[in-house]
């Protein structure tokens, strides 16, 4: 599946929510469901701090693909991250570069997103596509 | 002053902000500790100053300047009228509290010492607390924390044991804008004065709250900011006892603080100009005098026991929750309730309170130290003003509840 099919298959899965309160019942579920990472892998070099909740991103390279794994001490931004990682996870260096994450405003969670936010999930993205980055310069 | 009896709903009316839908539901703002909403009167004089009356002020000759400097000077005898203070050279235009208090920490600060002491206490909001480290960096001052009990009160005999002829400041916060924990300031005042030590009480969480007199306080600086205080932002007010302003230098240079500027060297205007550098937030000081205007039209006194009692309300419903923990329980506090819940990140209950039409604040609340001493990362905190409801709490309350239904299951 593409990057873009991957995003499509997310947008179509939320549309059946018309709620809000259902959405988030979701994106908190996934959130319960996305493994945790290991306490020694939550290093201080791994830690993205937000105003409002901290994530924790752990990028592997396998076969030419980009693997993450990250947390978060809250459940909603975890869910969020879920969403990221799924798809991220398995694409190459220069697709998650060259990459446009439409599907996050269109499930409605721009604001997740948004550099006043504070969450630390911008800057994930971030950090993900300049460890992106980085693996092609190599 | 005559005011009508105190009703929340003909108060509700002033204030459009409360009228709409959030999500499709109606809002309920508990987020008033970060700012209040504002009641149309005050928005109509912004918009009448900025549409007929806007003019630089205080150097005009012409008819609009004149209106526009009497409007100013009108604000600025209001706001001294209703805290009481002497007269309207005590009352200094700021950009808020934090540009209040930097403002003294600069001026005031500029008298100090090494080894000259500035108490402060453990719930200070950050911008008590920086400008003092600034100016202790700058000065070679010793910054000095009152420590505070569990319950969120201060240790009153810690600080008598550290007040000395060393102490030239207390710095202190009137209510915590984290904790609503009602500090015993006339005591305090009364003891640092024994000392010699001056007194700045940060007002951002009190001046909305409680009838302020600062005679009868007898302290020497209050601050507080405009839009905490149903007013505008980017306002606010240092006062300043009259003797001790004349003693401190400018803080900033420029125009409407000067009396005569050569290149040799220049004098300074007086009292309260001296403190006023540059044009001044016009529109924002006559729009607070027009919110503390609105303020004197209602009986404060009923708003103070409206407020406790949903402060009492809300605690006491949440008191009973499994895993929820009250952060602030002094006996002497209001208008705001901070909690945290066992297994539950503030954001996550904040953003589903958000998505029911529920505005509170998650995090730190400015108060880093502070989250520190209670060893959390935040709280969820509900901050109530006189326009707040009981039935707004119970929606709050059911909200709160389903949310902690769907981050447990
Ligand atoms: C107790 C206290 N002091 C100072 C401030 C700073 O106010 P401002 O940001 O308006 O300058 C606040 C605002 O949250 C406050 O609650």
């Amino acid at each position: 599946m593409s990057i873009q099919e991957k995003q499509q298959e997310i947008i179509d899965e939320f549309a059946i929510y018309d709620d809000w309160m259902d959405k988030y019942e979701y994106i908190i579920e996934l959130g319960k469901s996305v493994p945790t990472l290991a306490p020694e892998l939550k290093t201080k070099e791994r830690l993205i701090e937000g105003c409002q909740s901290n994530v924790w991103l752990a990028t592997e390279i396998k076969d030419g693909k980009m693997h993450f794994s990250a947390d978060s001490d809250a459940i909603i931004t975890k869910g969020i991250i879920g969403l990221l990682i799924h798809v991220y996870n398995n694409e190459s260096p220069e697709t998650v570069v060259q990459s446009d994450l439409f599907f996050i405003s269109q499930i409605g969670l721009a604001e997740h997103l948004s550099p006043t936010r504070a969450n630390g999930l911008l800057s994930m993205v971030k950090r993900m596509k300049t460890e992106a980055l980085h693996s092609l310069s190599k | 002053m005559e005011h009508t009896p105190f009703s929340v709903s003909a108060i509700r009316e002033h204030f459009p902000a409360l009228q709409q839908k959030v999500y499709g539901k109606p809002l309920i703002y508990f987020d008033n500790g970060a700012t209040s909403q504002k009641p149309q009167v005050v928005l109509d004089t912004l918009a009448k100053y900025y549409a007929i009356e806007n003019a630089n002020i205080h150097r005009g000759v012409h008819y609009l300047s004149q209106q526009a400097t009497s409007a100013y000077e009108a604000a600025r005898r209001t706001i001294q009228q209703y805290i009481g203070a002497k007269g309207p050279e005590e009352i200094i235009f700021t950009k808020g509290a934090t540009d209040s208090i930097n403002l003294v920490a600069f001026s005031f600060g500029e008298r100090l010492k090494p080894g000259d002491e500035i108490l402060i206490s453990a719930m200070e909001h950050h911008s008590n607390i920086v400008p003092w480290q600034l100016l202790c960096e700058r000065k070679g001052c010793v910054l000095r924390v009152i420590p505070i009990s569990k319950k969120g009160e201060l240790d009153l005999e810690a600080f008598e044991q550290m007040l000395s002829e060393r102490t030239k400041l207390l710095s202190i916060i009137h209510i915590s804008n984290t904790l609503g924990t009602i500090n015993p300031v006339k005591e305090l005042i009364a003891k640092a004065h024994k000392v010699g030590a001056k007194v700045l009480l940060d007002g951002a969480q009190s001046i909305q709250h409680l009838a302020i007199d600062v005679k009868d306080l007898n302290c020497d600086f209050y601050t507080f900011s405009g839009h905490k205080v149903y007013g505008p932002t980017g306002i606010g007010v240092l006062y300043g006892k009259e003797e001790l302003l004349e003693t401190m230098p400018p803080y900033q240079g420029g125009g409407d603080m000067i009396a005569k500027v050569t290149f040799e060297r220049s004098t300074y205007n007086s009292l309260p100009l001296k403190f006023e550098a540059g044009t001044p937030h016009i529109a924002g000081a006559i729009g607070l005098g027009s919110a503390i205007s609105f303020l004197q039209s209602i009986d404060m006194q009923a708003a103070a026991a409206h407020e406790l009692e949903l402060t009492k309300y809300a605690q006491g419903i949440l008191d009973t929750f499994e895993g929820l923990h009250i952060i602030g329980e002094a006996k002497n506090k209001t208008s705001v309730v901070s909690f945290t819940i066992d297994q539950m990140h503030p954001f996550d209950i904040g953003t589903l309170l958000d998505k029911q039409g529920i505005a509170v604040r998650t995090g730190h609340h400015c108060t880093q130290p502070l989250m520190d001493f209670y060893q959390i990362p935040g709280t969820v905190r509900a901050s109530f003003a006189f326009y707040n409801t009981k039935e707004e709490i119970d929606t709050f309350v059911a909200a709160l509840e389903r949310s902690m239904q769907i981050l447990g299951s």
